[in-house]
């Protein structure tokens, strides 16, 4: 009975939290974007602006559901369905405490890559069923954008998998008990923060969306609550990169003094933060620019990491 | 590749910077004296009406937001029988203000005339008409002395001040 129970509770309480979490960065993102703009976002509505989110949310719950006449109907609902499921899938493998846990699978870091090259099929499918040029631009470039960052996301996490002898996500946490993989491996996680940037469609990686050249990209014509899916789908996203950076990078739950469960919130918040502060900061890059720097750049630098970590490894025997 | 993480610190900085933001129905900003707000008839020193309904203000206005009608009472002389400001068009230029030859019609520092329909925008003469002076205290039209006519010379009608000396430094 206890071994039905508790995994459907862990299951219960993972979407519970994150769907919350994921709802409630839109709040922070504004208030940090403020903050960082010598603002103060929302603060009206509630302690802090806190129940903006609530507001947003009967709002676009309550906004007509309208599919364009002209659009590919089934694959125009299923598309913001798939950016939800995806990443919703991989937080299945994130250990956030060594008690919780969806699925303790042996091949976590390949689960992850699989789910996220996935996610791609949701903006790819929305911007064609869409049928507008607008959406079809911005399909078209996440179809570019995430297929090469994917190539060197993949090749950077190597190095921590290397290191650790496990795609396991547990035993990548377990091996950084000594030291995390933020120093030996300090270029894979550069890499692998930047290709998490770009694979969650942000700025200022956000050229499938770039709102002020494509409207809104690749969901242009998305209104009401299948745009809120893309939405949370984004800040799920976030989470998610922010998640496994902590995890996989800054040791996850390990951490002295407080319960594991703090520490691995902690790190997270700081990357999400991180996250935020990048929007802050840089403008979009030309789409030639963003292909060169992930495939002159980016994939260079994440093999000649893979190649000096082996080495090193082979040495030490 | 250094100037992007600066970029990045610059703008983290910003976490301790204060804020611009005018946090407004509990604070209010600081409005100059001549701001061009809500607009007011006044009134001369001794509580008649200034407007001789000209019509200047009404033809100077750009967005034609000013309607009045000329009337004259027992004496002669001239005032606005009705005297409607449609806000919901003003622009809030200050024309009328300029074309006025009796400083009757003046611009306040009040902005705060928001409605939620178009209707109460619409201000007749008991809304626009104030007590005082506004920004002109002892200026009265009347007083001023005009121009010699056939029957009495410069200054020298009713009620009307002696012409002044523009030679002389004395006020």
């Amino acid at each position: 009975m206890n071994s039905v129970v508790m995994p459907l509770a862990v299951i219960v309480g993972v979407l519970f939290v994150l769907t919350t979490v994921s709802a409630g960065l839109i709040w922070l993102e504004r208030r940090l974007l403020a903050l960082w703009q010598d603002r103060y976002g929302p603060n009206r509505v509630g302690p802090f602006g806190l129940l903006q989110v609530l507001a947003d949310m009967i709002k676009i719950f309550s906004k007509e559901d309208w599919i364009p006449p002209f659009a590919d109907k089934p694959v125009f609902v299923l598309a913001p369905t798939i950016i939800m499921v995806t990443a919703f899938m991989t937080f299945a493998v994130i250990p956030f405490t060594p008690g919780i846990e969806v699925a303790d699978l042996d091949i976590g870091v390949l689960f992850f890559l699989a789910m996220s090259a996935l996610g791609v099929y949701s903006v790819v499918l929305a911007g064609w069923a869409s049928d507008s040029k607008y959406s079809l631009l911005g399909a078209m470039r996440a179809a570019a954008q995430m297929l090469s960052y994917e190539v060197f996301m993949g090749l950077s996490l190597m190095g921590v998998v290397m290191l650790a002898g496990s795609f396991n996500m547990r035993d990548i946490v377990e091996a950084q008990r000594g030291l995390w993989f933020c120093i030996p491996q300090f270029p894979g996680m550069v890499l692998f923060f930047i290709a998490g940037v770009a694979e969650t469609n942000r700025l200022p990686f956000d050229l499938p969306e770039s709102e002020n050249e494509l409207v809104a990209g690749f969901h242009t014509e998305y209104s009401g609550i299948k745009f809120g899916m893309f939405f949370v789908g984004e800040y799920l996203g976030i989470t998610l990169i922010s998640v496994l950076i902590a995890t996989l990078f800054f040791g996850g739950w390990l951490g002295p003094v407080f319960p594991p469960a703090v520490w691995f919130f902690l790190k997270t918040f700081c990357f999400i933060c991180l996250f935020i502060l990048l929007r802050a900061s840089y403008p979009r890059p030309r789409y030639d620019q963003l292909m060169s720097l992930g495939w002159k750049v980016m994939l260079p630098l994440a093999l000649l990491n893979l190649v000096i970590t082996g080495g090193i490894i082979l040495i030490k025997g | 590749m250094l100037s992007l993480i600066k970029t990045a610190w610059d703008i983290f900085l910003h976490t301790f910077h204060k804020r611009v933001t005018v946090q407004y129905p509990e604070e209010k900003p600081y409005i100059a004296p001549r701001y061009r707000g809500r607009i007011i008839l006044s009134r001369d020193p001794d509580g008649g009406e200034r407007c001789v309904a000209c019509y200047l203000c009404a033809v100077a206005c750009p967005v034609a937001c000013i309607s009045l009608q000329a009337t004259e009472d027992e004496y002669g002389r001239r005032y606005p029988e009705f005297f409607r400001i449609n806000f919901s068009r003003c622009i809030f230029c200050g024309y009328c203000e300029e074309a006025c030859p009796t400083y009757a019609i003046q611009l306040t520092p009040d902005y705060e005339m928001c409605e939620y329909t178009r209707h109460p925008l619409v201000y007749e003469k008991d809304d626009l008409l104030i007590s005082g002076t506004g920004k002109y205290h002892d200026y009265n039209y009347y007083k001023v002395a005009g121009i010699a006519t056939g029957s009495r010379g410069k200054g020298e009608g009713i009620e009307e001040e002696p012409p002044v000396d523009v030679r002389s430094l004395m006020p």
